[in-house]
């Protein structure tokens, strides 16, 4: 074989102690002891043996064991099937894994080879040879003369991606102004609509929360909506409705008509990626977001003391109805849930906003 | 009697891939009717002997390939009975505790294959546990590529093709995440909602695009189940084999060694060693992944419970491999920029979309800029030991701290209730520490590189301590010295040592003359902080000195140059097999090439 395509010219340069060689090949135990040869591909064949019994219980446990049995370790309750696939197809599967890695380590011959690399490169030779061709090609293709066709060429092609990206315009609607108001800019709470709690779907009367409770709720018309538009319309309309010590609270005076006596409603989703907002402390009227830990002061307005969310969560404005329960004044006053780009929202609330 | 090994390189006939026929055998029919065809004995003349080295590092890679079989296997399993649809029906199967429930026909599918189907529940978890171990065991594939220099020339398209299938697995694994629908999945994609939409100017476009409209739409999961069954797969099925097909072009490289040669590849013929060693492998992680799938539940969706937009479990956590993302959007602190009118969300933007990009981007690019760096433009084939590349060495940990870094931010929540600790506080300190711990982590590593190449050179020089301490006549205490096997001294001092690239060289590593100008000063500065600080290792006149001096004293003498950089002593960058020239080396080298 041609030897002057090797990977490197001089594969002992640095050397500063001369390459001694591959070691000599010493000789396993399997070779030179017949006995413990022969014990090894005993032991082979007893595995490959297993593998039919292991088989034929996997194929009894999906006819014979119910599906659902379960095996009870206590704390552990598993299904009686699943453990038996798992088990008897793991152990199968295993056991010829085992025993050909155990046939090509002691039965087969141990002695390595070696194989002489090439240059990754091509030799000098293809490369010219190739260069040759192409340029015998190019000139056949008459481009040279009619140095037109290659750009005429690209620019068809290229003009040609145009409607094949257009097709693609239908993948969604689009989020023009319009549609925007229509969708992210609005959710289904406006005015009088009940706040149901989200437990019982009951409307909630002021007197049922005490101080520092807690509920989610949802407005009344989610329920005239299904399928798709009602997890729509729930992304974005689930609230937190909280009662707080009114004196605890620093209420500002553009709020101060939104509250029912310390009652407070809140947008349950986060504006920082948009997860439902769980964790309350009713001490420090603090609100956490299990996703990233976002904090909001649901005491403050809802703006942000912690974490990676910019912008207060929006508040509902709320009052009573003339039958006592809760309801909303109006829709939320700014989008709820993440920010985006063709809305400025720094004009949001803030802290030390009035 | 011992067999002789195959002694190496030019001197030897050698096998190559094409030994000579042993005997004058006819095929067998049938492989001869295939061979008329398709010319089958071409393919094996060259390929049935072909030599694989052996190294249990070796098998990252293809347990990285056997789970993606084993995906791929139960995967279409799965298909068989998963209904990829968000359509509301209300669940009549055989987990009583949601009997009734509202729930999408994609969890319900999910569910009947857990408790109605035989075997449902096994070949998911399965499906799951492979998922993850493919992750794993591709992310341990690069590291062990990364810290041996197994990227370097003429392996940086496979590298690249490696990064392109880690990112792409990411993906596979999340679309896979997302499917069965419940809370946890549910969760995840409420996540990629946001994320989609914090890129700047697009981003609302670009949601609306994804999710078919507003979040969550109906058409997210059929879509997802596209990507996730046949455009992902498909691609990563093509850059897999394009992956091995190079690995089978280029050999694979091998640790150096006695008789181990840039030139040469030593280890056992594909048939049947290799081959038995593989396909058994192959058994042994499919069997591991059964047993698993049948002994530990993963991904329980049926207590999750189905996706409710208004819900959310606390401690939800994404599968491992995308931790570090959530840790990221966990610690950053809020920023929002206006300009005119519009909202730039950039804690979202810069830790999800950015950090994933400077991620991938930097390990793609980082063979060129160590080639940049080092002005190495030879092949290799012999793998660095860690400790002789260890600015790489200690770059490649200080990123896998930086990852764990991250990674840590992203259970913050666990933390913190595990250990009773302060939430925020932790968050604060890991801001910090993402940056600090990598620097730390960096000047360690480094340092212990470092010194294992002093003792590699002190070894070297004066050999292995013989573990006799001798008492001297005026009381100190020595220890004497053992003189080295030939095959140790020679693994110690095999590796080439680049010298560090002098600014404005008008001539390269090789002496040839540069085209264009020369080494920048950048480049220069990089190149000095890059291999500057490597410990020389010890030249032939210095060994000789050194066994010279061992045999008057079985004591050696403090060596004193030890510390020595190896400016003017260390190989150049050199040139490649096309350009030959190996002039100018340092004068200790005169001589070395026999
Ligand atoms: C390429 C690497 C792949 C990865 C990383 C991956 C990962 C995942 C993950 C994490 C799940 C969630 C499983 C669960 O319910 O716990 C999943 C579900 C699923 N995968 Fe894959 N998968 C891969 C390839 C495939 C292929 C090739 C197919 C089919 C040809 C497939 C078909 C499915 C189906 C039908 C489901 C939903 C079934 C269910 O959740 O029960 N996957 N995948
Ligand atoms: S979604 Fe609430 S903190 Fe990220």
């Amino acid at each position: 074989m041609s030897h002057d395509n090797l990977p490197v010219k001089d594969p002992d340069l640095g050397h500063s102690v001369p390459d001694p060689g591959l070691e000599p090949h010493v000789e396993r135990y399997t070779d030179v002891d017949k006995g413990a040869g022969n014990r090894a591909y005993a032991a082979i064949l007893m595995m490959l043996a297993a593998v039919p019994v292991l088989a034929i219980a996997f194929v009894v446990i999906y006819f014979a064991v119910p599906r659902d049995a379960y095996i009870d370790f206590g704390l552990l309750k598993a299904n009686a099937q699943n453990v038996g696939f798992g088990l008897t197809g793991g152990l199968a599967a295993v056991l010829i894994g085992v025993a050909v890695i155990q046939w090509a380590r002691v039965l087969m011959s141990d002695e390595e080879s070696v194989e002489l690399r090439h240059a990754a490169s091509s030799t000098d030779d293809d490369r010219a040879a190739v260069m040759g061709l192409w340029d015998d090609g190019v000139e056949q293709s008459s481009v040279r003369r009619r140095k037109l066709l290659l750009g005429a060429l690209g620019g068809a092609v290229g003009i040609s991606l145009v409607p094949a990206v257009v097709l693609l315009a239908d993948m969604g609607p689009h989020p023009t102004a319009r549609l925007r108001e229509e969708t992210l800019e609005r959710t289904i709470w406006a005015e009088g609509i009940l706040l149901l709690n989200d437990e019982n779907w009951l409307p909630i009367r002021p007197e049922m929360l005490e101080v520092g409770q807690l509920v989610n709720a949802q407005p009344a018309n989610l329920r005239d909506l299904h399928g798709v538009e009602a997890h729509q319309a729930k992304a974005k309309a689930a609230i937190i409705v909280v009662r707080m010590d009114p004196n605890s609270i620093k209420v500002p005076e553009s709020r101060k008509d939104w509250h029912v006596s310390g009652i407070l409603a809140y947008s349950k989703i986060c504006t920082h990626v948009g997860c439902p907002i769980s964790l309350w402390e009713r001490q420090t009227h603090h609100l956490l977001c299990p996703c990233h830990q976002s904090t909001f002061d649901l005491g403050n307005s809802g703006v942000v003391v912690f974490g990676p969310a910019a912008r207060a969560l929006p508040q509902l404005p709320i009052t009573v109805n003339a039958d006592g329960y809760l309801v909303a004044q109006s829709d939320f006053t700014v989008p709820v849930g993440p920010s985006y780009f063709e809305r400025d929202s720094s004009q949001d609330f803030k802290d030390g906003d009035q | 009697m011992m067999a002789n090994p195959t002694r190496i390189a030019s001197t030897s006939p050698v096998l190559e891939g094409q030994p000579a026929p042993s005997a004058n055998r006819e095929m067998p029919g049938a492989v001869k009717w295939a061979d008329d065809r398709i010319g089958l004995a071409k393919i094996g003349r060259a390929g049935l002997r072909k030599v694989f080295p052996d190294h249990w590092s070796f098998l990252l890679g293809e347990i990285a390939l056997y789970s993606f079989i084993v995906l791929l296997l139960t995967g279409v399993f799965l298909t068989i009975w998963f209904k990829p649809s968000m359509a509301e029906i209300e669940y009549d199967g055989s987990y009583q505790l949601l009997k009734g429930m509202p729930v999408s026909e994609a969890f319900a599918s999910t569910l009947n294959i857990s408790f109605d189907v035989r075997g449902g529940l096994l070949v998911r978890q399965i499906h799951h546990w492979a998922a993850l171990l493919f992750v794993a065991a591709a992310t341990v594939h690069m590291l062990r590529v990364f810290f041996t220099g197994a990227f370097r020339k003429p392996r940086e398209v496979n590298w690249l093709i490696g990064v392109g299938l880690l990112s792409l697995s990411l993906i596979a694994g999340f679309a896979g995440y997302s499917l069965p629908d419940d809370l946890l999945s549910g969760t995840g994609l409420r996540f990629v909602d946001g994320l989609i939409r914090s890129i700047p100017i697009i981003g609302t476009w670009a949601e609306f695009f994804v999710f078919g409209g507003e979040y969550p739409g109906d058409i997210l999961i059929p879509r997802l189940y596209m990507v996730h069954i046949l455009l992902v797969p498909g691609i990563l099925l093509g850059l897999i084999s394009a992956h091995l097909a190079l690995v089978v072009y280029h050999k694979h490289t091998q640790y150096p060694g006695p008789g181990r040669t840039e030139n040469n590849v030593v280890g056992y013929p594909l048939f049947p060693v290799y081959a038995a060693k593989a396909g058994g492998f192959f058994f042994i992680v499919f069997g591991f992944l059964v047993l698993m799938g049948g002994l530990f539940q993963i991904n329980p969706v049926w207590i999750y419970g189905p996706y409710d937009p208004a819900k959310v479990t606390a401690g939800s956590q994404p599968d491992w491999y995308m931790g570090w993302v959530e840790g990221a959007i966990r610690i950053i602190p809020a920023l929002e920029t206006h300009i005119l009118g519009t909202t730039w969300t950039w804690s979202v933007f810069l830790p999800g979309v950015g950090l994933m990009g400077v991620l991938f981007t930097g390990l793609g690019l980082w063979p060129f800029i160590e080639q940049w760096i080092t002005g190495d433009k030879r092949e290799h084939h012999l793998l660095d030991r860690p400790r002789n590349a260890p600015t790489r060495t200690a770059l490649g940990v200080a990123g896998m701290t930086s990852y764990a870094m991250f990674w840590l931010a992203g259970g913050n929540d666990i933390i913190a209730t595990r250990f009773a600790l302060d939430l925020n506080a932790i968050t604060v300190f890991m801001r910090v520490a993402v940056f600090v711990a990598p620097v730390i982590a960096f000047i360690i590593t480094k340092r212990l590189m470092l010194s294992l190449q002093r003792a590699d050179r002190e070894r070297a020089l004066h050999g292995s301590e013989d573990g006799v301490i001798v008492r001297s006549p005026d009381g100190g205490y020595s220890e004497g010295h053992l003189p080295l096997s030939h095959e140790e001294q020679f693994l110690l001092t095999q590796h080439l040592q680049h010298r560090v690239l002098e600014p404005g060289a008008e001539t390269d590593a090789s002496g040839v003359r540069r085209k264009k100008g020369g080494v920048s000063k950048l480049r220069a500065r990089l190149s000095r902080w890059y291999l500057g600080h490597d410990i020389a290792k010890p030249s032939a006149a210095e060994l000789a000195a050194a066994a010279h001096q061992g045999s008057h004293s079985a004591h050696a003498v403090e060596d004193g140059h030890g510390a020595a950089g190896v400016d003017g002593a260390g190989i150049n960058g050199i040139e490649g097999p096309r350009h030959g020239a190996d002039a100018g080396h340092g004068p200790e080298r005169a001589g070395l090439h026999h």
